[in-house]
């Protein structure tokens, strides 16, 4: 029998359509089908100036917003030869760790939902209404933040916003044991996902599959320590990684990252630096409201950057960083002119979406659910 | 008492016992919005009249209004029929599960149930295990594949489980010694050493409890074994092509059917309406009924807590358990009390 999962289905995340070819409750075949969610952002990021295409990326992947920001004002940054300063580069990692809090607290609360735990959801959707709350006030939109600018971020953060991350992060950790008592040890929970959904290191890295669905084989990489960009070099951390490559693994390492992202907050406060928050290069980056007021020379620049964009050498680079999902990557062409010749997103869900049909062929319909939950796939990265 | 007054009093009897399960149907469903969201950190419903109490009349109201709808595909006559089946067979149990001691009303000595049969255990038995057929049907009657696959969950579930249900009363049966509810409870009047109440949960049958309450939970397809609709892989399993009322009358048939359990396992298990006080002559009448309905209340809160705390087993893991787990424990339970009333005997 031919199982139309999908794209209207509870647990697909989305809209992600999976043919399934079932006997009985067992799998014999799956058929995933993409598309449903084709929004064309990688060719409207041709039609615009580069500082417009970060809005653009906010919407790539809705569940983390700073990361595709930072991982695209990262490719320009490198094109333009920028230098960022400290300050900017501590902000965009505390940040970036939050939305990694953010979208692992949506993919806890879901995962745990598809395997029918119902009260987590709701748990970590407090904490995350907590995140969205700071990413509210630090750049007034609560998904959608577009906060990282080309050149450094776009406002210095409102006063009391260090002490409601340190608020956060001093109450956090106790939440994180509180998913665990729920999950961990829970015997069903763990029934429902030790060995169930299997896949090999080799496997993996064959299909190219990243991020914790890759550590959850056993395989140690991650971009933010093996190719740090943003400072990130300079912050201590643990990369956690499991062998036994099923679901359980990948559920344990990204509840562990979340631990680990947290005490990367608490660095990134402890050690802010001080300083501006913008690169120094006017012809990039907007200048400061109250200059325009009385600096001629800002007044035309912003005129400039608004109306007709800043250029960019001519040439081609591929920045990556490590999302919450695995390696989400961008490719920018340009070729001289204030709009990209070519913006290309590697998307790690696709990916890892790839290795769905190897991890569940031969077992039951409940383990493809588990399986869906546990490689944490976003619709709008993969059709782009 | 004459032809006619017995059936004035039962007319009476079960207009009233039927008000009070529909109503504690739609109230149980208001408890468990509201409990669950307590204990997910939200309100439950709480706009519709003061805590929301008006939320099931509003519930009710919707589900009445709503178009029938009869998707074009379906088997009309078996797709018509199944949800009726399941109330019904969920609803007409109640018949014989008596709430408390006699009344005396006018002159007359009154059972508090609607009839007083001999065999009331063996009924309520035959009558819920009628219920799957209802949602059996219902998966087969929709022509929809999730429905099929929900269907077929549920009765295998069911089936399965109805077993270990039936070998965990026997003990009780062995203990008491009579197939009568009322029985039942009688002889689990007084007390151990004077504090211990002398209900069947210590008395021998703890293992019995504990395998009643895990088939219970399946029987009524609740968490962790709502396998059968299991949203998040099944949509809504065998009711998903059910809307408006007809989709309301399995849902008032799961929650009539919990209810039932529940005042089966207080029957059966908890001491029935036996109370830690008695009081005088007119709490006689009133008290029973109370204890009678604390217990059934505690057995749902258990239920609800549950529901907010546990994952969902998985098909083959819930077939595991049953069978591998579930029903030689029930089993060995039956052999060793039998044992050791024959030993005593």
């Amino acid at each position: 029998m031919i199982l139309n999962m999908g794209p209207q289905h509870p647990s697909t995340h989305g809209v992600l359509r999976l043919l399934l070819e079932i006997e009985g409750e067992n799998v014999v075949r799956i058929m995933p089908d993409l598309g449903f969610l084709h929004t064309g952002i990688e060719k409207t990021c041709e039609a615009k100036f580069y500082q417009q295409v970060v809005p653009l990326t906010d919407r790539i992947d809705y569940l983390c917003p700073m990361t595709n920001n930072l991982c695209y004002v990262l490719a320009v940054e490198k094109l333009l030869g920028l230098e960022i300063p400290p300050r900017a580069q501590w902000l965009r990692v505390m940040l970036n760790e939050l939305t990694r809090i953010n979208s692992h607290l949506v993919w806890l609360g879901t995962h745990a939902m598809d395997i029918g735990a119902l009260t987590v959801f709701l748990y970590c959707f407090r904490e995350r209404e907590d995140v969205l709350r700071l990413f509210e006030m630090v750049s007034g939109q609560r998904m959608m933040t577009s906060y990282f600018r080309i050149g450094g971020v776009a406002l210095e953060p409102p006063l009391g916003f260090f002490e409601k991350v340190k608020e956060f992060a001093g109450r956090f950790p106790a939440r994180v044991d509180e998913y665990e008592d729920l999950l961990t040890h829970n015997p069903i929970w763990t029934m429902r996902t030790k060995g169930v959904a299997r896949i090999t290191a080799e496997d993996a890295v064959a299909l190219g599959a990243s991020g914790p669905t890759l550590r959850g084989s056993g395989v140690d990489f991650d971009l933010r320590r093996d190719m740090p960009y943003s400072s990130y070099e300079k912050f201590q951390f643990k990369v956690p990684v499991a062998t036994e490559g099923d679901v359980f693994a990948r559920y344990i390492i990204r509840v562990q990252e979340l631990r680990e992202s947290i005490a990367l907050v608490r660095q990134a406060l402890d050690g802010m630096p001080e300083g501006p928050t913008k690169a120094d290069a006017p012809k990039v980056v907007l200048p400061d409201r109250e200059k325009m007021k009385t600096q001629m020379e800002a007044m035309i620049y912003h005129f400039k950057i608004i109306t007709e964009g800043f250029t960019v050498p001519a040439g081609e680079v591929y920045q990556a960083v490590e999302s919450p999902r695995g390696e989400m990557g961008y490719y920018v062409v340009s070729d001289g002119t204030a709009k990209p010749y070519r913006v290309h997103m590697r998307s790690a869900c696709l990916a890892n979406l790839q290795t769905l049909p190897k991890m569940c062929e031969g077992r039951l319909i409940a383990d493809v659910v588990a399986a869906i939950g546990s490689i944490d796939i976003v619709l709008g990265e993969i059709d782009r | 008492m004459s032809i006619s007054t017995f059936v004035i009093v039962s007319v009476i009897k079960i207009v009233i016992a039927l008000a009070v399960l529909l109503t504690s149907v739609a109230y149980s469903v208001w408890l468990e919005r509201k409990v669950l969201g307590h204990i997910q950190n939200r309100w439950g419903p709480s706009y519709v009249g003061p805590f929301g109490l008006l939320q099931p009349l509003a519930d009710g109201l919707k589900f009445i209004f709503k178009e029938d709808l009869t998707p074009p595909h379906v088997h009309k006559a078996l797709y018509i029929a199944a949800p009726m089946l399941s109330v019904i067979c969920a609803v007409s149990s109640i018949a014989v599960i008596p709430i408390g001691n006699w009344v005396d009303v006018a002159g007359l000595h009154i059972p508090l149930e609607i009839t007083d049969v001999n065999i009331g255990l063996l009924v309520i038995l035959g009558i819920t295990s009628m219920g799957v057929y209802g949602v059996a049907l219902a998966g087969w009657s929709s022509n929809n594949k999730y429905s099929l696959l929900g269907g077929l969950r549920a009765s295998a579930q069911m089936v399965s489980y109805e077993i270990s249900l039936g070998l965990s009363l026997i003990g009780v049966l062995i203990v008491s010694g009579s197939f009568s509810l009322r029985q039942i409870v009688d002889a689990q009047g007084g007390r151990f050493w004077g504090f211990v109440p002398r209900w069947n949960v210590f008395h021998g049958q703890e293992v019995a409890f504990f395998i009643y309450l895990m088939s219970a939970y399946a029987e009524t397809n609740r968490v962790p074994f709502d396998l059968p609709e299991a949203e998040t892989e099944l949509v809504a399993g065998y009711h998903t092509e059910y809307s408006a009322m007809k989709f309301a009358m399995f849902f008032m048939a799961e929650y009539a059917n919990m209810i039932t359990v529940g005042c089966l396992a207080t029957l059966l298990f908890l001491g029935g309406w036996h109370g830690p006080i008695v009081g005088p002559p007119l709490a006689r009448v009133i008290l029973p009924v109370f204890w009678f309905g604390l217990k059934v209340f505690g057995f749902m809160i258990l239920y609800i807590w549950v529901r907010g705390t546990l994952p969902r087993f998985r098909y083959d893991q819930l077939m595991a358990f049953g069978w591998k787990f579930l029903f030689p424990l029930a089993v060995a339970n039956l052999v060793v009390t039998a044992l050791v009333v024959a030993v005593r005997a």
